[in-house]
């Protein structure tokens, strides 16, 4: 384990990027982590993760771990992508494996950036399921002011009412299955089925496995000059 | 004054036939983000609340609150968090929006008032007398009711068609906005480039706007409207679910729609609501005007508003 910390700077948000493991062999591309709602960057991580060779990053999220708490609220899932992109933009094309809430942004990073995504493992975890795939009765979220952060009670309210349909998971694992180098861009390991979930597993050329398997086979990627282009 | 620190070289600019500053101006805190709120008319007469749409400011309703205050009401608007004078905050959503919204209604009063947005502010309203019927005696809608046609200040396009180039875009502006600021300009070149978005308006009406919306920086004129803050939303979002939710809404509504296609409208058509009016609601298409209705016919707009109250 190792605990650096890199700061990034997503709009007005202060982002705190982790080193969780240095690299076990060079020239692997490294992975990120992200974690689920209400969660922050793990600091010892399950053995699945042992024989990554790359570089081992973790992202704490807008509101979570050592990263700066926004007054007032307004998160949404895509704000999050925005989170996850300055990490992959920081640390070059990875493989990203994502937690619940982080499992969601992890699709749609692999279909915002299909290119810099090299595979995307999506796990059960807190906030998997959002608000539900349509809106449900209108409601003002306002949150008791008093729980102390991290997490901000506002990411912990406003997340889990996120609306989260499969038809627009989809759009996103439709970039990814046509744009990624990466032949089966997107993993399910969740076994949680939400909504988006299951579409998601509906999808031609999307995979089912374990976390183990995934992580094996997504190391294994080797990109070709065409698909670094 | 809205902005007191205008030079006096362009304080011709800041006088608009009929257009009058507010007679007060507070702020509220909504979770630790501070809203800036306006007033017009007697503070001891029924408020009604006005929701300002995307882009715009509550000065943009300096000439129609007025009429409204004429009318015996204190009238009472506010910029929406990253518009205007208030905070410029980390984070923006349609939750955040009716929170604050919220946070300014509570600064009110618990008892129900009359509710007034126009476009994205006309469907944050609606969604807010849906969310909380008891606090809203009566709702109009400036050319915010919802469409299937398009929706061009809250979704630019439809969500479920995204593109890798609209995407990376998005991504591209996360990764800079930080640094982002507005381009600074002349008073007359900032009014000439909205009227690239608002070319119904006079330029006369667009400079006054300048005056109250944008700051007179050293290097010249910018508007206040958070960089970072893109036209449209992001995320997933239907007009069938708003359409949908229309039936259920239970205080008198009133919907005034513009019949002539701008950029910036809606594009609702009457005939596109009949399906989903709840039992008491007026639907009027306003014939030769624009997306911004009450700023082409304040009078007219003005009269049916306290008509319908009254």
């Amino acid at each position: 384990m190792t605990n650096k910390t890199q700061w990034l700077r997503h709009g007005k948000i202060k982002l705190a990027l982790h080193t969780v493991r240095e690299s076990m062999e060079e020239g692997s591309h490294p992975l990120l982590l992200l974690h689920g709602l209400g969660e922050r960057t793990p600091e010892t991580l399950f053995d699945e993760f042992s024989s990554w060779p790359g570089q081992i990053f973790g992202l704490d999220f807008t509101g979570h771990g050592l990263s700066d708490i926004p007054k007032g609220g307004g998160y949404t899932a895509e704000l999050l992508m925005g989170d996850a992109d300055a990490a992959l933009n920081q640390i070059g094309p990875a493989t990203v494996c994502g937690r619940g809430l982080g499992a969601y942004v992890a699709l749609m990073l692999a279909g915002g950036r299909p290119r810099q995504v090299r595979g995307a493992i999506l796990c059960d975890g807190p906030g998997l399921a959002g608000g539900g795939p349509q809106p449900s009765n209108p409601q003002i979220i306002h949150p008791d002011p008093h729980c102390a952060p991290p997490p901000d009670p506002m990411a912990m309210a406003e997340l889990s009412n996120d609306i989260r349909p499969a038809d627009y998971a989809m759009s996103y694992v439709l970039q990814a299955t046509h744009l990624s180098p990466v032949i089966h861009p997107i993993t399910v390991c969740a076994v949680q089925k939400t909504k988006w979930i299951t579409a998601v597993c509906e999808a031609i050329e999307t995979e089912e496995s374990t976390l183990k398997d995934a992580l094996e086979i997504y190391s294994r990627f080797v990109p070709n000059e065409e698909s670094e282009a | 004054m809205l902005n007191e620190n205008i030079p006096s070289e362009f304080r011709r600019f800041a006088e608009f036939p009929g257009a009058r500053m507010p007679h007060r101006r507070r702020q509220v805190d909504s979770h630790g983000s501070q809203i800036a709120v306006y007033e017009w008319g007697d503070e001891t007469a029924s408020p009604i609340l006005l929701a300002h749409g995307g882009f715009d400011f509550a000065a943009t309703y300096c000439q129609f609150a007025p009429l409204l205050a004429n009318g015996g009401y204190r009238v009472i608007a506010f910029d929406q968090r990253g518009h205007g004078n208030s905070d410029h905050t980390a984070l923006y959503s349609w939750a955040a929006d009716l929170r604050d919204t919220l946070a300014v209604a509570n600064s009110i009063g618990p008892e129900p008032i009359p509710l007034i947005g126009h476009s994205k502010g006309g469907s944050l309203l609606t969604q807010f007398a849906q969310a909380y019927p008891h606090r809203v005696s009566h709702l109009i809608n400036l050319d915010g009711l919802p469409s299937r046609r398009r929706h061009p200040d809250i979704s630019d396009h439809e969500r479920s068609r995204l593109r890798e180039k609209e995407l990376g875009n998005w991504l591209d502006h996360r990764l800079a906005c930080a640094e982002l600021k507005r381009s600074a300009g002349g008073l007359e070149e900032l009014a000439r480039r909205r009227g690239r978005m608002n070319p119904r308006l006079s330029h006369e009406w667009l400079c006054f706007l300048v005056t109250q919306g944008a700051q007179r920086d050293d290097d010249g004129w910018r508007w206040k409207i958070d960089a970072s803050m893109r036209f449209g939303g992001f995320g997933p979002w239907n007009p069938t679910w708003e359409l949908q939710r229309l039936p259920g809404l239970s205080m008198p509504l009133l919907g005034l729609l513009a019949t002539v296609s701008e950029e910036m409208g809606w594009e609702t058509k009457e005939k596109d609501l009949l399906p989903y009016l709840p039992p008491r609601a007026e639907i009027v298409s306003i014939e030769g005007a624009g997306h911004f209705i009450h700023i082409e016919f304040p009078d007219e707009i003005a009269k049916r508003v306290l008509d319908f109250l009254n």
